[in-house]
């Protein structure tokens, strides 16, 4: 284990984590859940690509362009679908995942399926850390201001949260796009980590790793997702010994988490200085409540 | 015009598979509200039981078809065992159960990897490949027998659903499972019966699927196409899901045929989300109020 190999991991979560944020605010703050974030990160991606392969932007600029992107498509996506409930919002978002990868798949100009590569090498270790950290304080910010608390609302409860005059529709559509963008961002990183782009990375398996990792780390919690990222990618590689058997045991991990602690790790708690001091106040007390959408409905 | 009902009949041949993989899902969806994307997994392994059944164990080939859906029909109502009753009793959300049943595929797929491995196995040759000539159209056997099996499994499933006491309590608990539990019917039984019989057609369109094309672990991946014809039909819809599927068989066998086959995939997922945006509750699907 040198040094470089857990840079490489700790890169890649880094990556992860960059989408997985996104998909934080949109699924654990604003309660809708996506099966089609790897299509975001591929939009993004292959924007970001494009810009510096073909253009010759430099890459901070490049990967802004990938997130606008990628925040443009999921605001026609939005428009269409946000109406949508539960089930059916979730099966719309992985048709379009879907849709997107096969697009790509079509376009000759990108390299089709056989994959695009040549793609210069611009993400380290910094620069993921530092756009991290930058994405994190953002996102920080947005749920402590009046549009993150109003997405919160409507989260715990879409019909008062009409009644009191929040308007749904746009505050869901500013939620997918802003996670729209954090993916189009990773998908660009991953591309300047990869210097190779091919439509099968971003697949519903993709999406659904992406989704697992939010519940993981808890819904409703940053630190949550943080950790989450970190404990999941970096989980196959510890595994990698088992060769064939890691995902065996990941798929069945899977399982024994939403059966077990359905809250994630955090379970809606944040880690910040003063909530550790918090916590070791009342280290006794009994388990703390869930968001509400999280107990779930009387269907059965 | 030969082209046209040439194409119109391989429609209908992949279009019967799809349906009797599409009522699965819609059975599960009827009565559990989510959609159950292990459904995929089951079907692989139908296709490598009904292989298995039919190359080690040598057993003549109705035998071994019945035996494959027989296994798949059990490993189904093992996987609600496992992985969905624990979230039922806690009443978690339809979420939840997604993300499991994603799991209990993730696991399928590479348990069948870590053990058989990746490679295409392919049947051995039942039916002869020579098709049969009508007319201008010709008709492959392996098709024909597709057909055929499927309309008679999907005929077998209609009479359940209507005739039998059972399948009036499937009826009454996709309405409602709470009132249907007051009245005294067993849901927890009736979960288990829609369970082993999507696993049970599962198996069997496995087993077809294994015939015309080959096995292997990522069979599971076609299945989705299934999926989306139980969506366009009308999720939770028996007949909504027929109806879908053979309705995307024909438009992918059209695709192919006129267009290309490199669209095929492309044009089954923006139906999907055409129909979701301009009528989600598909073709034949109840129109469901939000209660809030």
């Amino acid at each position: 284990m040198d040094l470089y190999y857990i840079q490489g991991i700790l890169m890649l979560a880094g990556i992860n984590l960059m989408s997985v944020l996104g998909l934080s605010l949109l699924t654990g703050f604003t309660g809708m859940f996506s099966f089609g974030h790897a299509g975001f990160m591929a939009i993004g991606g292959y924007t970001s690509a494009m810009m510096t392969v073909n253009y010759g932007w430099p890459f901070i600029p490049a990967l802004l362009m990938g997130a606008l992107t990628a925040a443009l498509m999921s605001a026609l996506i939005g428009k269409l679908t946000l109406n949508l409930k539960g089930d059916y919002f979730c099966i719309a978002t992985l048709g379009f995942g879907e849709a997107i990868r096969l697009v790509l798949d079509n376009v000759q100009y990108f390299g089709g399926a056989r994959g695009w590569p040549g793609i210069p090498n611009y993400t380290n270790f910094t620069n993921v850390l530092i756009i991290n950290i930058i994405a994190i304080i953002i996102l920080a910010n947005i749920i402590r201001s009046r549009q993150g608390r109003n997405m919160i609302a409507v989260r715990e409860e879409e019909l008062a949260s009409q009644i009191v005059g929040i308007n749904v529709f746009k505050y869901k559509l500013i939620s997918l796009m802003i996670s729209a963008a954090y993916a189009g961002i990773a998908g660009g990183l991953m591309a300047h980590y990869m210097t190779f782009l091919q439509p099968k990375m971003f697949s519903l398996v993709k999406s659904t790793e992406l989704t697992i990792i939010v519940i993981f780390g808890g819904l409703g919690s940053i630190s949550g997702s943080v950790l989450g990222a970190l404990v999941l990618t970096s989980l196959p590689e510890i595994l990698r010994s088992f060769s064939n058997w890691r995902l065996v045991i990941y798929g069945l991990s899977v399982i024994v988490i939403m059966i077990s602690r359905p809250e994630g790790l955090m379970g809606g708690y944040e880690l910040t200085p003063s909530s550790m001091k918090k916590l070791f106040t009342r280290m006794r007390s009994k388990k703390g409540n869930l968001p509400k959408s999280m107990e779930g409905g009387d269907t059965l | 015009m030969s082209r046209f009902l040439q194409q119109l009949i391989n429609g209908l041949s992949i279009g019967s598979v799809y349906a009797l993989m599409a009522v699965g899902y819609s059975l599960v969806y009827s009565i559990m509200n989510f959609s159950n994307f292990a459904h995929g997994g089951v079907i692989m392994l139908g296709a490598y039981f009904g292989y298995y059944y039919l190359t080690k164990l040598g057993l003549p080939f109705f035998v071994a078809f019945i035996a494959s859906a027989l296994t798949t029909g059990i490993l189904a109502v093992v996987i609600e065992r496992g992985a969905y009753k624990p979230l039922r009793e806690r009443k978690a959300p339809f979420l939840y159960f997604i993300i499991s049943a994603m799991g209990a595929s993730i696991f399928l797929e590479n348990i069948v990897i870590a053990t058989i491995g990746p490679t295409f196995k392919s049947y051995p040759e039942i039916l002869s490949r020579t098709p049969i000539q009508l007319g201008s159209v010709t008709l492959g056997r392996i098709d024909l027998t597709m057909f055929i099996i499927s309309a008679i499994c999907l005929a077998l499933l209609v009479f359940f659903i209507d005739f039998t006491k059972m399948g009036k309590a499937i009826q009454a608990t996709s309405y409602s499972v709470k009132a249907s539990a007051l009245m005294g019917i067993n849901t927890d039984l009736v979960i288990i019966v829609v369970f082993a019989l999507g696993g049970f057609f599962a198996g069997i369109a496995g087993v077809l699927f294994g015939m015309k094309y080959t096995v292997y672990p990522q069979i599971g991946i076609i299945t989705n196409k299934s999926f989306i014809a139980a969506v366009f039909g009308g999720l939770g819809s028996l007949p909504g899901a027929v109806v879908g599927s053979i309705l995307l068989g024909i438009i992918e066998t059209m695709t192919s045929g006129y267009l290309s086959s490199n669209y095929r995939d492309l044009i089954a997922f923006v139906l999907l989300i055409a129909i979701l945006v301009f009528r989600p509750s598909g073709l034949m699907g109840k129109i469901t109020e939000d209660k809030a």
